[in-house]
């Protein structure tokens, strides 16, 4: 099993606090760069797949320079190839530039049996990339995987759902994205931390790439574009209750519902 | 591509077993607002099996006209076949955009139809309106865990496509005496396109009951509750009041209740007439779960908890003393 992983570098949403009332963009000085958590569990989920029946798991990341802390943390945990996809002409692009992108690359880089993906990245938050690489790459796809298992060629995945899984087949090779409660994502130990330090990054450019075409990637080539941010509108908040007792609140809090006539 | 050729504004119909979802027409009733302004019609697209029962209820909330692609390979959703429906039906009648429900169907769906038709799609909005100059829709979404909103075009490329939160546009009242002119377009998906099988379904036995992302009333927990089982009290109150119990990532990480019952970033999104929230702290991937709600009530021990900032209605005090008084008192009212 050749397995390849997407791996997106992203500031860490549970630190951004504030934002720059001058330009409203976050203000993102200080808060450190993590692996996006799903793609720790896609990244876990091929590890484990890996030490179960052999074969081998690359990690690919599109980003500047900075994202092979990123990668070289994937090989702490048990990566074996990385590779950077970085260029100033890819800066700014959309997902579908992104994923056309990511997909050229893994063209490039070998023939896969599985591409996993995160279910989302936690600053973007779109979720598209995955089901787009599939589609440039004329794979099948399974979304919001909570159990992956290969039994020969094919791939059985519980797919969350509203009310439950589904239990879904496909022959691979397939593009699968992964929500959280696939696994626990295993720790990198000193010694191994120290390996994948040394370890070196494979770098990618636009010029490596001659499938894509740079008018349709970066800021200017795609399609969507961000016309404006803006702080989220606030909620205020209404009236507080706090009787003697909470037993006196709670009738309070009845009274309040039953007169706006909610319940 | 002439974006002059482009017109109309659809809404894709999500069905689940042949029941017509809530998100679909949530949307019809935006689309109308879309489409009026563009003076354009108003299309809904239904996929599936056996649709003559969704065509009559996307009539009555307003479709000017139903486009139907009827199946066998399209009795369960799949990814394969519903895009090869899809982009067959954009490339003949070219819509202006199409609009998504921000489902897990949806979100499968959206970004696979937006690829192959080399067009941009926004993710998961939570507003959208139509630039009175461009004629373009502008779609607004909340990124980065909801500290930020952004408001995003595609104007070079069409159709517009987009996935919005269920529960954040309101449903028209519905209309039997309204017509549609329905459409039937017989498109064909070959069985060995369709590459991936549902082979089973596991019905997770807490998911019994009331849907969290269509309930009028969710009632959710979090760590407050200190010990998995006391999401008993949780899920009585939801039953009082005919709600669905949803949960925050403290307690799903916990293990005391599965990870299907999470709002927030990461989780479901509702937007229900009532959201509780039960010793929930109220951080901010919480919040852009269930911020559209149309009334939020807090339960919690610390007045300064950040929930409290949301909350129309914050009792401040321990919720093992306040929600049994207030099961029964709905019960009472229930009763009488
Ligand atoms: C505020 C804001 C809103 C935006 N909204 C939209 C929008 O609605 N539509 C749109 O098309 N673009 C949008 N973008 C642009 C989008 O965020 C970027 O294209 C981003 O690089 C990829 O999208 P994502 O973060 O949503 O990734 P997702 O699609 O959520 O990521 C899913 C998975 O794909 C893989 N992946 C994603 N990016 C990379 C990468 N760079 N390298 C390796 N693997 C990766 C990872 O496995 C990840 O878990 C927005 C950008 C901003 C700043
Ligand atoms: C990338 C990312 C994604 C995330 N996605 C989500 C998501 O989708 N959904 C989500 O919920 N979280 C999400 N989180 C986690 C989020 O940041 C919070 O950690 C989480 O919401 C906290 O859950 P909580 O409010 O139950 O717990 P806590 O923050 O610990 O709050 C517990 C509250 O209970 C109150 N309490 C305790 N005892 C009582 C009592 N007896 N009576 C009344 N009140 C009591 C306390 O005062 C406290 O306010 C995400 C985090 C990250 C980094």
């Amino acid at each position: 099993m050749d397995m390849l992983v997407c791996i997106k570098q992203v500031p860490d949403t549970e630190e951004i606090k504030k934002m720059d009332p001058a330009t409203n963009t976050l203000i993102r000085k200080g808060v450190p760069s993590i692996v996006s958590p799903y793609d720790k569990n896609a990244l876990e989920a091929a590890v484990q797949l890996k030490e179960a029946q052999g074969g081998s798991v690359t990690v690919l990341s599109m980003g500047p320079e900075q994202a092979k802390d990123a990668l070289k943390e994937c090989i702490s945990v048990g990566a074996d190839r990385a590779v950077l996809i970085t260029d100033s002409a890819f800066a700014g692009s959309d997902t579908l530039a992104t994923s056309s992108i990511l997909a050229a690359a893994i063209k490039k880089l070998g023939n896969f049996d599985l591409i996993l993906c995160g279910k989302q990245a936690i600053d973007g938050d779109t979720g598209h990339v995955g089901p787009e690489i599939a589609e440039h790459l004329g794979l099948a796809q399974v979304t919001y995987a909570a159990k992956i298992e290969i039994k020969g060629d094919i791939i059985v995945v519980n797919k969350e759902h509203d009310d439950g899984y589904e239990v879904i087949e496909a022959k691979l090779p397939v593009v699968c994205t992964v929500v959280k409660s696939i696994n626990e994502p295993r720790y990198a130990t000193i010694k191994s931390k120290m390996m994948a330090n040394k370890a070196k990054i494979e770098v990618l450019s636009a010029a490596d790439l001659p499938d894509i075409d740079t008018a349709k990637t970066g800021l200017n080539g795609s399609p969507t574009r961000v016309l404006k941010t803006f702080a989220p509108p606030k909620r205020g908040s209404g009236l507080r209750i706090k009787e003697e007792t909470a037993g006196e609140s709670a009738l309070k809090l009845v009274q309040k519902l039953v007169e706006a006539k909610l319940v | 591509m002439d974006l002059k050729d482009y017109k109309n504004v659809w809404v894709f119909i999500e069905t689940a077993r042949g029941e017509v979802r809530n998100v679909g027409l949530e949307l019809l009733n935006q689309g109308r607002v879309l489409a009026g302004a563009n003076n354009e019609k108003l299309v809904a697209v239904i996929i599936g099996k056996d649709l003559d029962a969704a065509a009559k209820t996307v009539t009555a909330y307003g479709a000017d006209e139903v486009i139907l692609v009827e199946g066998e390979e399209y009795k369960d959703y799949n990814t394969d076949g519903y895009t090869n429906a899809m982009v067959k039906l954009s490339e003949k009648y070219k819509p202006a955009a199409i609009l998504f429900g921000g489902t897990i169907q949806g979100r499968d769906l959206a970004p696979r139809i937006s690829c192959r038709l080399k067009t941009g799609c926004t993710a998961d909005c939570t507003d959208l309106a139509v630039n009175a100059e461009t004629g373009d829709i502008e779609w607004t979404r909340p990124a980065f865990g909801g500290s930020i909103m952004a408001t995003i075009v595609c104007s070079q490329t069409r159709p517009q496509v987009g996935t919005v939160r269920p529960g954040v546009f309101k449903k028209a009242q519905p209309d039997d005496s309204k017509t549609a002119s329905i459409i039937r377009e017989e498109i064909r998906t070959p069985a060995e396109e369709i590459r991936t099988k549902l082979v089973d379904f596991i019905k997770s036995a807490e998911e019994a009951g009331v849907k969290l992302e269509e309930a009028e009333i969710v009632v959710s927990g979090g760590r407050g509750l200190g010990k998995p089982e006391n999401f008993a009290i949780i899920k009585e109150l939801a039953d009082v009041l005919g709600g669905a119990v949803g949960a925050s990532r403290a307690a799903v990480d916990a293990g005391w209740i599965s990870p299907l019952r999470q709002v927030g970033q990461t989780g479901k999104t509702v937007g229900p007439k009532i959201y509780f929230a039960c010793g929930i702290s109220g951080a901010v991937q919480h919040l852009a779960g269930m911020s559209s709600s149309k009334i939020i009530v807090a339960i919690n021990k610390d007045p300064e908890a950040p929930i409290f900032d949301v909350a129309d209605f914050g009792v401040v005090g321990d919720l093992f003393e306040v929600i049994p008084v207030l099961i029964e008192e709905f019960k009472k009212i229930k009763a009488s």
